[in-house]
């Protein structure tokens, strides 16, 4: 695997709406304005992103999404799969950086800090950061290393004792702590598909992220597991900023706060969650809820 | 599909298809009793090659362990050794003195006639026998006498006295008694005169020749004069000193550039190079590395010839493209979603790379290692280009002095002229390597094991 520090284009630095930054860019003919709700009491921005694109190569995967992320709230990507909302949510921690080829341009920032600052490094964004992927993929370690590697290449832990505690507390709050408490030491990968996406959100939480990124989480697991971590998606609501990718509109209708829907690389239309789903002021958006494509 | 569903009229269309169904069944049924046929015939075949080879190895090989030798009653004839007491320490002798009395008691103990007494205790042991002085030499194998005189030297005390002592046999005597010459040939085509075949078979019978146990092979150096006394231990040190060499430089240096390859270098026309020239090299025939290493190793930088140094530095260049083509597909092999999770987490590529894709890796990159390392061990070729198919009987004490290798050693007594004795000893060597080959292997299990237990 290479390593290719991506090439950061600030297209766009003011935050102009996104409909004048796609007149600017007259490559494209863009005739789309992604269509938005505000929340009847706003929140707190934590992350915010503006115009955008993401290529692989020659081929543009995302064009010009603009897109505020709440505080203490989850926000679901929804959309057919391949209409970017991997690629998207990547952008987020700069985990696009490692795939080779990959190219992004526009603004995305933390707390008004440019993400794509040269001068930052991607070790302590993607501390503060953490993600989940589709996959559980805990290390080939025991359950305790697992969880306490984090912490440790951070030097978060002043102690062992304070370790310990660390991952202690990142398997309670991943609701794993019950399950696991006799077998700490024995390996992570030996726990059911749940338990393992479970493990993965204790690991996660344990380095202490300010936003969590969860890429399709469930798509793996069973309807009971799938639950848990739903609940547990509910319950880390009220001290992380979460986005959550799913390709289930049941899920993100049960979870999530507010929802963005994608196609074809473009953000189509993103609003409350509930408003997402009764009634959406995009035609596109109402086809996809009610089943007409994806 | 339910029982309605069958009568009904599409399933009754279906029938025909269905008949097609079996139809292609039996055929894809054929077939795959056809492919597990070959399959099976071809292991078998492979099966058969292997035991041919392993069995006619073991069979003329095994013999070759064991060399007669001849217990006799060895008498130190005061008569024969007419040497003085061996020079004692005085008060008003310097160290020097002694020492210089000492070196020429020495060699007044060297000349004498060693032979006469091995042939004086041969003739006690069947005084009915008419030989002559020649033949009873043929019975013993030459260097025997020196172990005479090391035993007197080692304790005058002996002068005088009569010990028994178990004397190697000549290899003469040994392709004699195993049946490796035809035993009907006339005289004059015999290696041995007539009375000394004569002793030895009565010797072997009434058990004062037996078979023992060849340890002379797993401590002596090659011998020319004395061929019952050749052992492999030289080119079993000189292979060790390259093996050594080899995992010392071509392991690290192999193992540090796939992992820079792999994980670090960018993508780029230089890289590519790099990596259409490393395969290319894993196929460049062993001799040229040889070639390579006369011009380079000796010719540039005076390394000396025949050392395991210059050997050791030719194989390591040739198992360089192994380790390094092995490390890189096995790091290949990792899952992405293993860095994906550790970078994720803010690991940075470094961290990555040793905390959580090495460590899937090492059985890998061991089996890759010990692959490498077992080919270079049983490579010829390239050791012949500089010059250690030099016959060497000094046991080299450092990587620098003259030595050989075990498969060099297999390649020189293969072409010895004393063809009835050296066959089998040669495939004796050849059980030796495989021995090393397969303890190599071993070990790589072993190794294996245990870090896929840990992991
Ligand atoms: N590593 C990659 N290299 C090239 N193309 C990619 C890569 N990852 C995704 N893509 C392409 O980008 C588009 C969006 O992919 P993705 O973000 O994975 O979609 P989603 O997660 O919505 O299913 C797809 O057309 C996909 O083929
Ligand atoms: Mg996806």
């Amino acid at each position: 695997m290479m390593f290719n520090a991506p090439e950061t284009q600030k297209m766009n630095a003011t935050l102009a709406p996104a409909s004048s930054s796609n007149q600017s860019s007259a490559a494209l003919p863009k005739t789309f304005q992604t269509v938005r709700t505000p929340d009847p009491e706003p929140r707190k921005v934590r992350v915010h992103a503006q115009d955008v694109s993401v290529f692989y190569g020659p081929k543009q995967a995302l064009f010009d999404v603009s897109i505020d992320i709440p505080e203490k709230a989850v926000t679901a990507f929804i959309g057919p799969s391949g209409c970017g909302k991997s690629t998207f949510l990547r952008c987020l921690n700069r985990m696009n950086d490692t795939i080779e080829g990959a190219r992004v341009s526009g603004t995305i920032q933390l707390d008004g800090e440019d993400l794509y600052d040269p001068k930052l490094d991607v070790v302590e964004l993607r501390a503060r950061i953490g993600m989940v992927f589709q996959k559980p993929n805990p290390f080939p370690k025991t359950i305790f290393e697992n969880v306490a590697y984090g912490p440790r290449i951070h030097g978060l832990a002043k102690s062992k004792t304070d370790l310990e505690q660390i991952v202690v507390e990142s398997l309670q709050k991943a609701s794993l702590f019950n399950e696991v408490k006799d077998r700490l030491h024995e390996v992570g990968t030996g726990l059911s598909g749940g338990q393992q996406q479970r493990l993965c959100i204790a690991r996660a939480i344990a380095v202490s992220p300010e936003v969590i990124l969860m890429d399709e989480p469930c798509s793996a697991l069973d309807p009971i597991a799938t639950a848990k971590i739903e609940e547990l998606i509910d319950e880390l609501r009220a001290n992380y900023t979460i986005v959550i990718v799913t390709h289930s509109m049941q899920q993100a209708a049960r979870v999530s706060q507010r929802t963005a829907f994608f196609h074809l690389g473009i953000l189509v239309e993103e609003g409350p969650t509930e408003m997402m789903f009764t009634s959406p002021a995009e035609k596109r958006t109402q086809d996809y809820i009610t089943g007409r494509f994806g | 599909m339910s029982v309605s569903a069958m009568s009904s009229p599409a399933a009754s269309a279906g029938s025909p298809n269905r008949s097609r169904i079996q139809a292609s069944l039996r055929r894809r049924r054929n077939a795959e009793k056809r492919f597990r046929f070959y399959g099976i015939a071809s292991v078998t075949v492979a099966i058969g090659f292997v035991l041919f080879l392993f069995s006619t190895i073991l069979h003329e090989g095994l013999p070759a362990f064991w060399q007669p030798v001849v217990k006799v009653d060895v008498t130190f004839d005061p008569a024969i050794i007419k040497v003085d007491p061996k020079p004692v320490a005085d008060t008003d002798q310097s160290p020097a003195a002694l020492r210089r009395a000492n070196l020429d008691w020495q060699r007044k103990v060297t000349m004498v006639n060693w032979n006469r007494i091995i042939e004086n205790s041969i003739r006690a042991e069947a005084p009915d026998v008419e030989m002559s002085a020649r033949d009873v030499q043929f019975l013993v194998s030459q260097n025997e006498r020196y172990r005479l005189r090391d035993m007197f030297v080692e304790n005058p005390d002996l002068l005088g006295k009569t010990v028994p002592i178990e004397l190697l046999a000549s290899a003469n005597v040994d392709v004699w008694l195993k049946g490796d010459i035809d035993r009907s040939l006339a005289s004059d085509r015999q290696q041995l005169p007539e009375a000394a075949r004569m002793l030895a078979d009565r010797f072997y019978e009434d058990g004062r020749i037996r078979m023992a146990f060849s340890s002379v092979l797993f401590t002596n150096t090659d011998s020319r004069n004395a061929p019952a006394e050749a052992g492999l231990l030289g080119a079993f040190i000189g292979s060790l000193y390259m093996m050594i060499i080899v995992i010392v430089l071509a392991v690290p240096v192999g193992v540090a550039s796939a992992i820079y390859l792999e994980e670090f270098a960018p993508k780029n026309k230089l890289t590519d190079l790099i990596e259409v020239n490393i395969n290319n090299l894993a196929a460049v025939p062993s001799i040229v590395f040889g070639l390579l290493g006369a011009a380079v190793f000796i010719n540039y930088f005076h390394l000396p010839l025949s050392a395991p140094m210059a050997g050791g530095l030719v194989l390591s260049l040739m198992t360089l493209p192994t380790v390094i083509i092995a490390t890189r597909a096995s790091l290949r092999a990792v899952p992405p979603s293993l860095r994906q999770a550790a970078l994720g987490l803010g690991a940075s590529r470094t961290q990555t790379v040793f905390h959580h894709v090495l460590p899937v890796t090492y059985p890998g990159i061991l089996t890759a290692t010990i692959i490498g390392v077992a080919q270079a061990i049983g490579e010829t070729a390239p050791l012949l280009l500089i010059g250690m198919n030099a016959f060497v009987t000094t046991l080299p004490v450092t990587p620098l002095d003259q030595s050989t290798a075990l498969p060099v050693q297999i390649f020189l007594w293969e072409g010895n002229e004393n063809r009835n004795y050296f066959e089998p000893k040669t495939a004796a060597a050849i059980i030796v390597l495989l021995s090393v080959m397969l303890a190599l292997n071993a070990i790589a299990i072993v190794l294996r094991s245990r870090f896929e237990r840990r992991a």
